[in-house]
């Protein structure tokens, strides 16, 4: 099971270069009680019935790893998001790509923290597998809204490959005086009392 | 630190490029993957990304190639990275935290010697510890 919010990010966010996308999008807006996420792809999607399954993990397609039975990474998240009261949602088509939005209620008990968000971009922007990933980041409480955009085709545009250590220390130098930015309106949310389940609720 | 533009990214690119050539290669060629699976990711595979990269700089060396894969197959060991240096066996190293990765930098990378107890796949059995560095 995963730590942080940035944990999750990182997984899920992962599958969408694995499905073949040539464009992926993680948007985050962040408010003083709720981060909302959306991660969109033009990968190569999933039909009605593997929709049905990809929650249940004990479901693999078996492409990756032949012999593995389980599948973990939506599993986790939607498990993840559900237990703070959160909300889950996948969509997706064949051919088209797939949509998984989400968000986290940052006020209640069970909320992951956020964990590092300037690590997990770098991780994303330098995977491999992307092509182009856009990460719009918006943080907008009382004190205001700021956002910062990154496009790995931008990025390489200036940097070069994303692949090596110089570079990517380069990357994480930048990312971090965006980070810094945002973080200024940020404001820590208020812990809502009572709103573990009790035992007879669940 | 001011929110940089891209601009200014790019400026210090070209500050930090005349600096590399004037050093010596050390670490050309050489390749750390690091397994960004669901299992690495859940056992802290992404400190020590973190972990590599500021060792990295620590030691100035800008041109180790650091990139991501999957689950190797090793998750009871993870995180688990593969380290490719040209001269050198290509090693697995599992159960890597973040001191780890610093010892990996000095003593593979840098020094070209393997850190036995971390090694758990690739060079022959018969010099990897039975115990798998427990």
């Amino acid at each position: 099971m995963h730590i942080c919010i940035d944990d999750y990010l990182l997984d899920i966010v992962q599958n969408s270069f694995e499905a073949a996308s040539t464009r992926v999008e993680l948007v985050l807006d962040e408010t003083e009680s709720k981060l909302t996420c959306l991660i969109r792809d033009n990968g190569k999607g999933m039909d009605a019935g593997v929709q049905k399954r990809v929650l249940d993990p004990f479901y693999s397609d078996g492409v990756k790893h032949t012999k593995r039975k389980v599948g973990l990474g939506l599993p986790f998240l939607s498990q993840a998001c559900e237990a703070c009261q959160g909300t889950f949602a996948l969509h997706s088509e064949v051919g088209v790509g797939t949509t998984v939005e989400f968000s986290f209620n940052l006020g209640h008990l069970d909320a992951p923290p956020m964990g590092n968000l300037v690590s997990t971009f770098v991780a994303l922007l330098s995977h491999p597998l992307a092509k182009e990933l856009v990460i719009r980041r918006t943080v907008s409480t009382r004190k205001g809204t700021s956002t910062y955009t990154l496009s790995k085709e931008e990025l390489e545009e200036v940097l070069g490959s994303l692949s090596t250590s110089g570079v990517l220390n380069l990357l994480r130098e930048y990312i971090h005086s965006q980070e810094e930015e945002v973080m200024t309106y940020h404001v820590e949310p208020k812990m809502q009392s009572e709103t573990r389940r009790t035992q007879q609720e669940m | 630190m001011a929110k940089m533009t891209l601009e200014e990214l790019r400026k210090l690119r070209d500050q930090k490029q005349g600096e590399m050539q004037k050093r010596d290669i050390e670490g050309k060629d050489s390749r750390i993957v690091i397994g960004m699976g669901t299992c690495g990711i859940a056992a802290g595979a992404k400190p020590v990304l973190d972990a590599f990269l500021a060792a990295l700089e620590e030691k100035h060396i800008d041109n180790v190639s650091v990139t991501q894969t999957g689950c190797m197959g090793l998750c009871y060991v993870e995180p688990t990275i593969e380290v490719i240096v040209p001269g050198m066996p290509d090693v697995i190293y599992g159960k890597v935290d973040a001191a780890t990765a610093r010892k990996i930098v000095e003593q593979h990378i840098i020094g070209k010697q393997l850190v036995t107890d971390h090694m758990f796949d690739r060079p022959a059995a018969d010099i990897i510890k039975k115990d798998g560095g427990k």
